[in-house]
């Protein structure tokens, strides 16, 4: 009796270590992880650490080696050096099929000579799950699939052929969902549709999803946390705000989103108001703005109606060409009026 | 006349002048009686196709069918990894390629002949074998079943090879990785994902092998001995040792209507939809 009681206190034991454990480590962890193609750096040491159950995202230029990071902890690659951690184990050596991760693939991969159901159950079979058709039920309820499970891929929409690849991944309950650019293949309305799908989709399976993208819009709507990548480096980790509002490099500034420059310091188009020349006002008390208390003066060059904002181009006296993004209902500027353009200091982004 | 049926004209002069005229031929003096001293006769008859059901014939018939299969099969198996292997390759496949197509340097009849030189009893083989006090005498390697099998599969694995290697070649190397991503083994990728996938070539390499495999005669005549009768060793000895033209023709005809069987099979299967 003494003995069971003891045997059961060790699985007690176990079990506390196992969530602790498990609570503790993050989820996925890269430690220095540096890969090398023939002539050429993909990836000059990284250093991330993916928080459990958040929405992650990878955002760069292309070339800038996000998706070797990608691929590095799918398993396809090899690191030249550093470590790939899963749940703070390191899994370097493991094969993509040893990996309790996920690959959601640009052109998603599905494989054309199996039907719907029969993509999301691949995965299924090959691990020996039981309880197959429940679990792909439940998935393609997820993903709003039912109904279409005896389809090809061929037969299916752009739209469903990615929620059968995020089903075919999600059925596994991964610990981490891997997303290369898994809008890129969609329409531009389908596009702005997913992203909020997705980002729901993430909420409601609980998945740490790291998603790969070139699209800064994508980035910042979707994700909890992002990092921007450059020429094999990251540049910036935090949160969406962050990294707009306080970008840490002109890269990051630049790559977020339009920078007007104005002697060294950058101010983003939606940030800048036009004054006519002359006219001195301190600031617009109704809105929550702060107090534009940087003027320079210039010349209006020209105007882009874009629907829901306008963007005025000035040229200033300093010779900088800059962009302020007004609403549509501010007063219409024409070519050659003489302008001055206003900020707040708290606006200025600047950089050693 | 059209540019258009210009251009076509040759194709279509070497096609009846080629095809359609030589099978009316042989098809007419399958109808016809043998000659007292060879060469065809009047009147019209059909005793040549009812001689073909005699059980002799209909097993020579059976027994090409069955190598011809072995050998496709054969040629299946060795020639899926190895067009695995070349499309996979990171480099020197071109390399690969040239040294599956080696063999067509030199003609057919001589490459028989090496292998005659290699399996005969005081061949390469043998006489290797028993240097190296492995067998004691030699084996009986050539002039049987297995002899006939290997010269068939020998020389006809290059036309299994290439198409496989062709399709697998447009194979998008990224279905491998989304298998091995979603926790198949190797084994299993080839199985479940490749082979399926790499189907038109297997049935198109499989058509190109079994096909001559059926009538094949050289092969059986010089590897086989003579004891290893195929039905393209049939017709040429109705021809010419038999001088019995209408029954050659004959089962030439019936040849011809295995081929058209196999192959209305064949491509019915290929042409169900897949992706």
């Amino acid at each position: 009796m003494a003995e069971l009681r003891s045997s059961a206190s060790a699985h007690a034991a176990q079990v506390l270590r196992y969530y602790f454990y498990y609570s503790m480590a993050p989820i996925l962890e890269l430690r220095k992880l540096v890969k090398h193609f023939p002539g050429q750096q993909a990836v000059r040491e990284i250093s991330l650490v993916i928080p459990r159950g958040s929405f992650f995202s990878l955002l760069g230029p292309s070339g800038c080696g996000k998706t070797t990071t990608l691929r590095l902890i799918a398993g396809f690659e090899q690191p030249t050096s550093g470590d790939v951690l899963l749940n703070g184990e390191i899994v370097n050596q493991r094969q993509p099929y040893e990996r309790n991760v996920s690959t959601v693939f640009q052109n998603y991969a599905l494989f054309p000579h199996l039907t719907a159901r029969a993509n999301v159950e691949f995965g299924l079979k090959r691990h020996r799950a039981t309880d197959i058709g429940r679990r792909v039920r439940e998935v393609l309820e997820l993903v709003g699939l039912t109904g279409k499970e005896t389809r090809r891929p061929a037969q299916l929409s752009g739209g469903e052929r990615q929620r059968v690849a995020l089903a075919r991944s999600l059925v596994l309950q991964p610990d981490v969902l891997l997303l290369d650019e898994p809008l890129a293949a969609l329409d531009p309305k389908l596009r702005k549709q997913m992203r909020v799908e997705l980002k729901a989709l993430q909420r409601r399976a609980g998945v740490t999803f790291l998603l790969v993208t070139h699209d800064q819009e994508e980035a910042l709507s979707m994700s909890d946390h992002l990092a921007v990548m450059n020429e094999g480096r990251i540049e910036q980790v935090g949160s969406p705000e962050d990294v707009y509002l306080r970008p840490r490099s002109r890269f990051v500034a630049g790559f977020l989103g339009a920078v007007n420059w104005i002697s060294g310091a950058g101010i983003r188009p939606e940030a800048v108001r036009l004054l006519p020349a002359g006219e001195v006002t301190s600031g617009d008390a109704t809105s929550g703005d702060a107090t534009p208390d940087r003027r320079a003066p210039g010349v209006v060059t020209g105007s882009v109606f874009l629907g829901d904002c306008v963007q005025v181009l000035v040229r200033l006296h300093s010779g900088e060409d800059t962009v302020a993004q007004l609403p549509r209902r501010a007063a219409l500027f024409q070519p050659g009026d003489p302008v001055q353009l206003t900020w707040s200091a708290a606006d200025e982004m600047t950089f050693p | 006349m059209k540019l258009r049926t210009w251009f076509l004209l040759p194709a279509w002069l070497s096609l009846v002048l080629l095809f359609a005229v030589p099978f009316a031929i042989v098809l007419a003096y399958s109808f016809l009686t043998r000659g007292v001293y060879g060469g065809i006769e009047l009147p019209w008859t059909a005793e040549s196709y009812r001689r073909l059901f005699d059980p002799l014939y209909l097993a020579i018939l059976w027994r090409s069918f069955a190598m011809a299969l072995a050998a496709t099969a054969l040629c299946l198996l060795l020639a899926f990894p190895a067009a695995l292997f070349i499309s996979r390759a990171a480099r020197h496949k071109n390399l690969y390629l040239q040294l599956v197509m080696l063999p067509f340097w030199t003609s057919f009849l001589v490459r028989t002949y090496a292998w005659i030189f290699l399996l005969r009893d005081t061949g390469l083989f043998n006489t290797a074998l028993q240097a190296l006090g492995i067998t004691h005498g030699p084996l009986p390697l050539l002039y049987n079943d297995g002899a006939v099998l290997l010269g068939l599969v020998y020389g006809y694995l290059p036309f299994m090879v290439l198409p496989i290697y062709a399709t697998l070649e447009r194979l998008d190397p990224a279905l491998v990785e989304a298998a091995a991503d979603l926790g198949a083994r190797p084994l299993a990728t080839v199985w479940r994902i490749v082979v399926p996938l790499s189907r038109p070539g297997i049935v198109a390499g499989s058509v190109l092998v079994f096909i001559p495999c059926l009538g094949a005669y050289l092969t059986p005549d010089l590897l086989g001995g003579g004891r290893t009768v195929m039905v393209g060793n049939l017709v040429q000895n109705q021809f010419t040792t038999a001088r019995d033209w209408p029954f050659g023709a004959a089962v030439s005809i019936a040849l011809m209507a295995l081929v058209a069987l196999v192959l209305v099979v064949f491509l019915r299967r290929q042409s169900e939809p897949l992706a």
